[in-house]
């Protein structure tokens, strides 16, 4: 099967029912995606298809054939750390780090779509990602910096 | 050289390019060549014997090993406080919860692995099962405090009980060690966990290893909160089990369920006040009983009952106490370290009484509070006179200034309300802790024109890595780049001890800062790098802990915390939301201001769902809501707007003047929220979390 991941195309013969998360880690050796719950509640492995921030958990890896597909390993253009990850770090916004990889996704789509985001357009886009160490009020100082 | 410190500044953390990349390794991401995977067979019932287990003949266990209570070496104990709980229960002995390890097996892929576990046949003889606190299996500690004489005492005596649930630490990582086999039968644990050396410690006992053959290392870790400080060395021991026997890495990586059911939770506990006043509002006595669920094994419980019973009568002044305090052994999976470590539980109540005690008198109850809080000077429940740096005023005051007014609800249905907590807590060891335990570090100057701190102090999203760094770089006047250091690897570091109990900064930072002066010294009278010393902890003379009577000073220090919460309280849903939280903490000093914040900030909304929606439901004697679909956690929609306001009143022994604050914001939000329910509705709770089923019901009872 192909797809595109973080901008270059993929061939891969894998089996269509295995999770995009397992198929991104192992693979492909992209462990940045997390795995936190693997029901779909936490959005450890959240990643982008075609735009749209899904739990990769919950995707058999067939149905991305011919997709884009984004992982927290191709927002940076080599070394140089998007205004999103540069926010990020400078807010705070990363404690244990394990959430950041999906928050950061799903805050690239939020800033994306939404020209100059509230704080609480910022609550409901990150909704579907969890945190136990920020208490949220960091995450949403750094995507709030990046509106201008 | 630098010229300006980095003590104060919030600078980048030191792994967070990694972290925002993705490049950051934890445990799972990890690849050995070869490994396999490993799974724990646990225990269906929650209490009797273990008959038997066999092996599925029908089942082709060729590509399969499998690991019994007989395949250990050492002691089949994960050694901790009491050395109760078996590494795996053996046949012919007890189980005493559900969930309890009783097998473990290894395979080269997954599939494999799980059919195996659906070919295992335990058999038990099932014995009826204890959950309740009154008729418990056994007493694993009990502690008394003793102040005065509270029986001696005359007045208005208000009297009231308290209960608090089970809490899931939820660090978004689940637990996880792999298990590497190494020449001379050392084994090499690369794990998410909190504590190195506890791990190093349970792994020689199980395994009967020396120092050197046992190996443990942590690698990123997504999160702890206490879950990761007793629980690694069980799965750790498991995986290096495994490992030996199959002769190869295992990986024992757990999922969100396993992980929620057999993993420990915060204590549940019931607690009663009998608070006497005078007339005036004059605290004369607390008489307090604290009971404590330690689940079926002791794991940590004494320490966190101490930790319980040392808070329990609040921040406050009183000349006669008396703390009654136990802990139960009940057929449940055990309860274990939680930020807070008891002291949330105790102070709910605590704070919770001060509010029924202004009710009944007819006064304010922050004037109340102002009324009986310790000030410089005051003696606690312990006899501790407090000597400096005590925040309660300040913090009081910087919360009460920080507060907007409160604007009633423009949806008719909703009532708003606003509830006031105060609250303190120890930073590092209780009592000797620290001069029993002896933390050491090592320190390096490197040829190259660096220096290198050895910890065992672990990163767990805290910022141990960057702050000890900043301490480093200042005290030597380098710049932070300058300043590396060692992995937290047992073989490597010393043993500078566990990562909790808000002692890292505090505590393992001031050797890191004393080491770097020292280093800064010798190499200004010309001594030469490379150079290496070490430093360990040397208690002050000044302070003095009677153990058998806990009488003396409890703690080196206290942190103090005042919190304002705001709630919207749904009379037709009996939904409680959590809209707006101004907290005023006293840290002595901000080592980095964004983290001590962030710090904070998440502690808060983890009491914040404590209180309102964290709910763990039994259902014979395990926990019924044991996925993440049903275990709920606050969300970004949910967390209310935190204000943090970082109040210094520096610490004369704190690097900088800065007292632990880990665990403090766990301890006041729960009380602060329901008395803000109350001040919505005018009813009161008695226990949390305050679900929409117990709102609705104490509305209709009103």
């Amino acid at each position: 099967m192909r797809f595109t991941l973080n901008g270059s195309p993929v061939s891969l013969d894998v089996l269509g029912s295995r999770r995009l998360l397992d198929v991104l880690r192992e693979e492909l050796g992209l462990t940045g995606t997390k795995e936190g719950c693997g029901e779909g509640e936490c959005g450890a492995c959240s990643v982008l298809i075609n735009g749209e921030v899904v739990d990769s958990c919950l995707v058999a890896v067939g149905q991305v054939e011919d997709c884009d597909v984004l992982t927290v390993e191709g927002l940076a253009d080599g070394k140089q750390l998007t205004a999103l990850q540069q926010a990020f770090i400078n807010h705070g916004a990363a404690q244990c780090g394990i959430c950041t990889p999906g928050m950061l996704l799903a805050a690239h789509v939020l800033l994306q779509r939404t020209n100059r985001p509230s704080a609480d357009d910022v609550r409901v886009g990150l909704a579907g990602n969890l945190c136990r160490c920020t208490g949220y009020t960091k995450i949403i100082e750094a995507v709030l910096s990046c509106t201008t | 050289m630098l010229s300006r410190s980095p003590i104060g500044q919030s600078v980048p953390r030191r792994e967070g390019v990694a972290k925002v990349t993705g490049a950051a390794k934890y445990t799972d991401d990890l690849v050995f060549v070869g490994a396999w995977y490993g799974k724990t067979v646990r225990s269906t019932i929650p209490a009797g014997r273990l008959r038997s287990i066999s092996l599925d003949p029908a089942f082709d266990w060729s590509q399969v090993v499998v690991v019994t209570a007989a395949d250990i070496p050492g002691e089949n104990v994960v050694h901790l406080i009491r050395d109760d709980q078996p590494v795996l229960a053996r046949v012919g002995g007890d189980i005493r919860h559900k969930e309890e390890p009783i097998l473990l097996l290894a395979a080269p892929d997954r599939p494999t692995l799980e059919a195996a576990a659906r070919h295992v046949r335990p058999e038990y003889e099932p014995s009826t099962p204890v959950y309740e606190l009154d008729g418990a299996l056994e007493v694993y500690s009990t502690i008394q405090i003793t102040k005065g004489d509270v029986d001696a005492v005359q007045g208005e005596v208000i009297e009231r009980t308290f209960k608090v649930g089970l809490q899931e630490q939820l660090y978004i990582e689940p637990q996880g060690a792999i298990a590497i086999p190494e020449p001379g039968g050392a084994i090499r644990i690369i794990g998410s966990l909190q504590c190195p050396y506890y791990v190093h410690r349970a792994l020689k006992r199980a395994l009967k290893l020396t120092d050197a053959q046992a190996i443990v290392v942590q690698a990123e870790t997504g999160g702890g909160f206490g879950g990761k400080e007793e629980y690694p060395s069980m799965v750790a021991i498991h995986a290096a089990l495994l490992a030996r026997k199959a002769g190869r890495p295992v990986r024992l990586i757990y999922d969100r369920h396993e992980d929620l059911a057999a993993t420990t939770k915060r204590h549940p506990g019931v607690i009663t006040h009998r608070t006497t006043v005078g007339k005036d509002g004059t605290l004369r006595a607390q008489d307090i009983e604290i009971v404590l669920d330690g689940g079926g094994y002791c794991t940590l419980t004494p320490v966190v009952l101490s930790r319980a019973a040392i808070h329990a009568a609040g921040p406050y002044s009183c000349p006669n106490v008396r703390i009654r305090a136990k802990a139960v052994a009940t057929n449940t999976p055990p309860n274990g370290a939680f930020r807070g470590f008891g002291a949330p539980q105790s102070l709910f109540a605590a704070e919770l009484m001060v509010e029924h005690v202004a009710e009944r008198l007819g006064i304010s109850s922050v004037d109340l509070r102002s009324k009986w809080m310790l000030r410089l000077g005051d003696t606690t429940a312990t006899g501790q006179v407090l000597t400096e740096s005590v925040g309660s005023e300040l913090v009081l005051d910087a919360a009460l200034k920080a507060a907007a007014t409160v604007q009633p609800s423009n949806r008719p249905t909703v009532r708003r309300g606003r509830g006031l907590s105060l609250v303190f807590h120890g930073s590092g060891f209780t009592g000797s802790g620290e001069k029993k335990l002896q933390g050491t570090i090592g320190f390096e100057a490197l040829a190259d024109g660096t220096f290198r701190i050895l910890t065992a102090s672990t990163e767990i999203g805290q910022g141990t890595k960057t702050i000890f760094c900043q301490l480093a770089a200042d005290a030597l006047g380098v710049s932070l780049d300058q300043v590396v250091l060692a992995p937290q690897d047992t073989s490597l570091v010393p043993d500078s001890g566990p990562t909790v109990a808000s002692r890292t900064a505090m505590i393992v930072g001031r050797l890191v800062q004393e080491a770097a002066v020292e280093i800064k010294q010798r190499l200004g009278r010309g001594e030469k790098a490379p150079l290496a010393i070490q430093k360990s902890y040397i208690q002050p003379d000044s302070l003095s802990w009677d153990e058998t009577n806990y009488r003396g000073d409890a703690y080196p220090i206290y942190a103090w915390a005042c919190t304002i919460a705001d709630v919207d309280v749904d009379l037709v849903t009996g939904e409680v939301r959590v809209t707006d939280l101004v907290t005023a903490v006293d840290c002595g000093k901000a080592l980095h201001p964004v983290m001590a914040e962030g710090q904070i900030e998440g502690g808060t909304l983890q009491a914040v769902g404590w209180a309102t929606i964290e709910e763990i439901k039994m259902k014979d004697g395990g926990y019924q809501n044991d996925r993440l679909a049903t275990y709920l956690i606050p969300t970004a929609l949910d967390a209310p707007r935190i204000r943090t306001i970082l109040v210094e009143n520096p610490y004369s022994r704190g690097p900088f003047g800065a007292k632990g604050i880990g665990e403090l914001p766990m301890d006041g939000p729960a009380p602060a929220i329901i008395a803000a329910i109350h001040d919505a509705t005018g009813v009161w709770l008695d226990e949390i979390p305050a679900t929409p089923e117990k709102v609705l019901a104490a509305c209709a009872l009103r």
